[in-house]
């Protein structure tokens, strides 16, 4: 069983303490940040990709039918998906909504 | 087939790091290691060394491209002196937290302020806590060779941390004296190349220097640490297989007419040999019982071999060529005293500070120290360090 | 490699080398660049990251957002080291003992403090040796990850926590932005540009016009900050843009020492459109705005003298 970061004795860590699992940072929830979630419309989608390129986390994946969906695990709730759309079918809705 | 030449010291070291196919060498110029990096940057031009020749703008760039070229797998050299020292000691601490093993010649000259080009430990010794293993060269041979073996004690994967070279300036960087080369088939015996265990690469990516949140920040001081204390060992190894390869025999405490000896003196560095004549003088012709001892290990400290080369004397003289202002002895006396604190019999530890900025320390000098610790020995006189040499 | 000349969202680059799973602040344009930057690279790409936002964000032990190698030392040396890298490869392979024929980008990223003030001596090194790399400066106008503290890099007028706006000093930073666009220039490099997430595709073209250049190359990214400007975390790429369209900081590139405009605009917005959604500028009077908008006026004029003078020498 593997131990926890900050479980191990100090021998059993990496050389000069370095990660060498690429992108494991992905383990971290910072979805759970969030106060507000974003939500498409998605009969106003016209898949134009915006969204997936201007969200700082990277959390907006592209989904089979074209439009994109949200990776509720990291999305920080920030909104510049919402604000960015270019038909607007983006919206922030409260958590817990 | 060893060859003898008589050369410039700063020279000597340069072959020895062309020699060790170095792949990278970062410098910035400062007084007086000038003439090691202007030969090393010759044989680049010639073509006969295949390295990188980095022209950096100032010494903590060069630590700092030092850290680059190791960590994309080169084996690694620089040089500096004093301010340069200074300048990047920022960078001085986070070598060894990345294990990265660079090899840096220090030519020790006094730290300004007031400015000053010449010689004393003040630079090295302001560096004492930054992880790196330090050695001690006392004459040109020894410069030549600890440059060889710093490059496999170094890049040992028991190891991995980086290594400092010390020689005086001027008074050894400057001199000529003999030599005897190895040639490159005898190096690549004993030196293979550097095989890194971590490099930077596309094909294994993986996020050096990260940050060091309190849950795990103890652990990795104490890995540096034991790594350090542990890198003693292999240094011992290397020195014993130079020693069998090549007919010169390194220890990490040397020491000089020191067996029967009532009186020990201490020093570092190239006063050693005028010390030696000192220990010569007062055994040939007064019949006293001195001796010289001398740390060639300086970190890791080598407090066990110290030990167990004390043999019961009563005086210990150590002489510092730094001083720890308002401290309780100089640098190199502290620890000693240290080390040696609470042993059955420890010796009485004199502590002077000498030979600073580059003021000679005679035969008459080393003289009057053994007199005078002997003196405050048996009067078992309460002193943290003195200053010796100094117009009153 | 993708098509990037098509201004389509869609068809950008699908690859990702920078992980979600990052502490940067929501809406952060910095971590959105940095992003992008990965995308255009992919993945043999090495980066040297100064002290600061993206490297404190990315690397808290013991996570990583990178998905390619990268090493962090110091503050002030992103340069340093990446020149240490760049020139440790190019020794390694040409003593073959690193495959030749392999591509890699070597990139040093740093923040404006880490790049224009105690970084400024490593760049102008690293840029008069030559090296081939591209430096990316991400400038959100202060030192952020410290606490908002004044760089060289910040605007005249905008209120930090060591340039406040007080009663006896009213404007706050009282100093123009250093242009270390044009520092970098001065060294005679073959590429220099400046590049904004908000127009995602420029800066994409850029960076990989900067990668296929050979020599020392770079990008002077202006990433806004809601934390430190003041602002809703949603407007991050909207004032960046505002800020392209008002010209304060205008789109351009210097390819071997020719000026070109990447992004024009028929019509520019006045300065206060740029000024009054952000906190950081609220203390500013009329007159100052005023002062702002020909300070802007003046450093554009002058910008595009130096695109006309590369047109003549071209002619």
């Amino acid at each position: 069983m593997t131990k926890k970061f900050n479980e191990k004795a100090w021998h059993e860590y990496e050389l000069g303490f370095m990660v060498s699992q690429p992108g494991c940072a992905t383990e971290y929830r910072t979805g759970d940040w969030r106060s507000q979630r974003p939500q498409t419309n998605k009969d106003k989608c016209i898949k134009c990709g915006v969204c997936y390129l201007v969200c700082p986390e990277g959390a907006i994946v592209l989904a089979a039918d074209g439009t994109y969906d949200f990776d509720l695990e990291h999305c920080k709730g920030c909104g510049i998906c919402a604000t960015e759309c270019w038909t607007g079918c983006i919206s922030m809705v409260e958590e817990g909504e | 087939m060893a060859k003898r030449v008589g050369i410039e010291v700063s020279l000597a070291i340069s072959e020895a790091v062309k020699l060790a196919n170095v792949d990278a060498i970062a410098a910035y110029p400062i007084t007086p290691q000038t003439h090691i990096v202007e030969h090393l940057s010759e044989l680049v031009a010639d073509g006969e060394l295949d390295a990188a020749f980095i022209p950096v703008e100032s010494e903590h760039s060069a630590m700092s491209v030092c850290a680059g070229t190791s960590a994309a797998g080169a084996r690694t050299y620089t040089a500096t002196s004093s301010q340069g020292l200074a300048l990047m000691n920022e960078i001085l601490f986070i070598i060894p937290a990345l294990r990265l093993p660079v090899v840096m010649t220090i030519a020790n000259r006094a730290l300004s302020g007031p400015i000053s080009i010449w010689n004393d430990h003040s630079d090295i010794m302001s560096v004492r806590d930054t992880g790196w293993i330090a050695i001690f060269a006392e004459n040109g041979q020894e410069a030549f060779d600890l440059t060889l073996m710093s490059f496999k004690i170094a890049e040992d994967h028991r190891v991995l941390l980086p290594i400092s070279v010390n020689l005086d300036g001027f008074t050894l960087s400057h001199v000529i004296e003999p030599h005897e080369f190895l040639d490159q088939a005898e190096v690549d015996k004993f030196l293979p190349e550097y095989k890194p265990v971590v490099q930077l690469n596309p094909d294994a990516p993986v996020s050096m220097g990260t940050v060091g949140i309190p849950e795990i920040f103890s652990e990795a001081k104490k890995c540096q640490d034991e790594v350090l204390k542990g890198s003693e060992a292999v240094i011992k190894e290397v020195f014993a297989e130079f020693g069998e390869m090549f007919g010169r025999d390194y220890k990490v405490v040397e020491t000089y007419r020191a067996e029967g000896a009532e009186t020990l003196l201490m020093t570092m560095g190239s006063v050693s040999e005028t010390a030696m004549e000192a220990i010569d003088q007062m055994c040939d012709k007064d019949n006293r019982k001195v001796g010289l001892i001398r740390l060639r290990l300086w970190r890791p400290f080598p407090a066990e071999a110290l030990r167990a080369a004390m043999g019961g004397i009563k005086t210990l003289a150590v002489i510092d060529r730094a001083v720890s202002f308002g401290g309780t002895a100089g640098p190199v006396a502290g620890e000693v005293r240290s080390a040696l604190y609470s042993t059955d019999q420890a010796p009485y530890v004199a502590s002077f500070i000498a030979g600073l900025g580059g003021r000679d320390i005679t035969i008459d000098d080393f003289i009057a120290v053994v007199d005078q610790a002997e003196k405050m020995a048996a009067e078992k006189e309460i002193h943290q360090y003195k200053m010796i040499g100094v117009r009153e | 490699m993708e098509n990037l000349n098509v201004y389509a969202a869609k068809l950008a680059p699908q690859q990702e080398s920078l992980a979600p799973g990052h502490r940067a602040c929501q809406g952060c344009a910095e971590l959105l660049a940095a992003r992008l930057v990965a995308k255009t690279l992919g993945k043999d790409y090495i980066i040297a990251n100064a002290t600061g936002c993206l490297e404190i964000v990315t690397s808290s032990y013991p996570h990583t957002a990178w998905e390619v190698p990268w090493i962090h030392v110091a503050f002030e040396n992103a340069a340093a080291v990446a020149s240490g890298v760049e020139a440790g490869i190019k020794i390694l392979k040409k003593k073959g003992k690193y495959p030749v024929d392999r591509k890699i980008t070597i990139v040093a990223q740093a923040g404006d403090g880490g790049t224009v003030d105690i970084g400024l001596q490593a760049l102008s090194g690293a840029l008069e040796r030559g090296h081939d790399m591209i430096y990316i400066c991400y400038d959100n106008e202060a030192y952020m990850n410290t606490g908002i503290q004044r760089s060289s890099a910040t605007p005249y007028g905008a209120t930090t926590t060591t340039s406040p706006a007080g009663k006896a000093s009213p404007l706050g930073q009282h100093t123009m932005k250093k242009n270390v666009v044009e520092i970098a220039a001065a060294h005679n490099i073959p590429y220099v540009a400046t590049a904004s997430p908000s127009y995602p595709f420029d800066l994409m073209q850029k960076v990989r016009k900067a990668a296929d250049m050979p020599g020392p190359a770079y990008i002077h990214c202006f990433v806004p900050c809601p934390t430190g400007w003041r602002m809703a975390p949603n407007l991050a790429v909207s004032i960046g843009r505002i800020a392209v369209e008002s010209k304060v900081f205008p789109l351009y590139e210097i390819e071997n020492g020719e000026y070109k405009m990447t992004v024009t605009h028929k019509h520019h917005r006045p300065v206060i459109d740029y000024l009054k959604p952000q906190g950081r500028f609220r203390h500013l009077s009329e007159g100052n705005i005023a002062e702002i908008q020909q300070q802007v006026d003046k450093s554009y004029d002058r910008l595009l003298k130096k695109v006309k003078m590369s047109q003549i020498e071209l002619d």
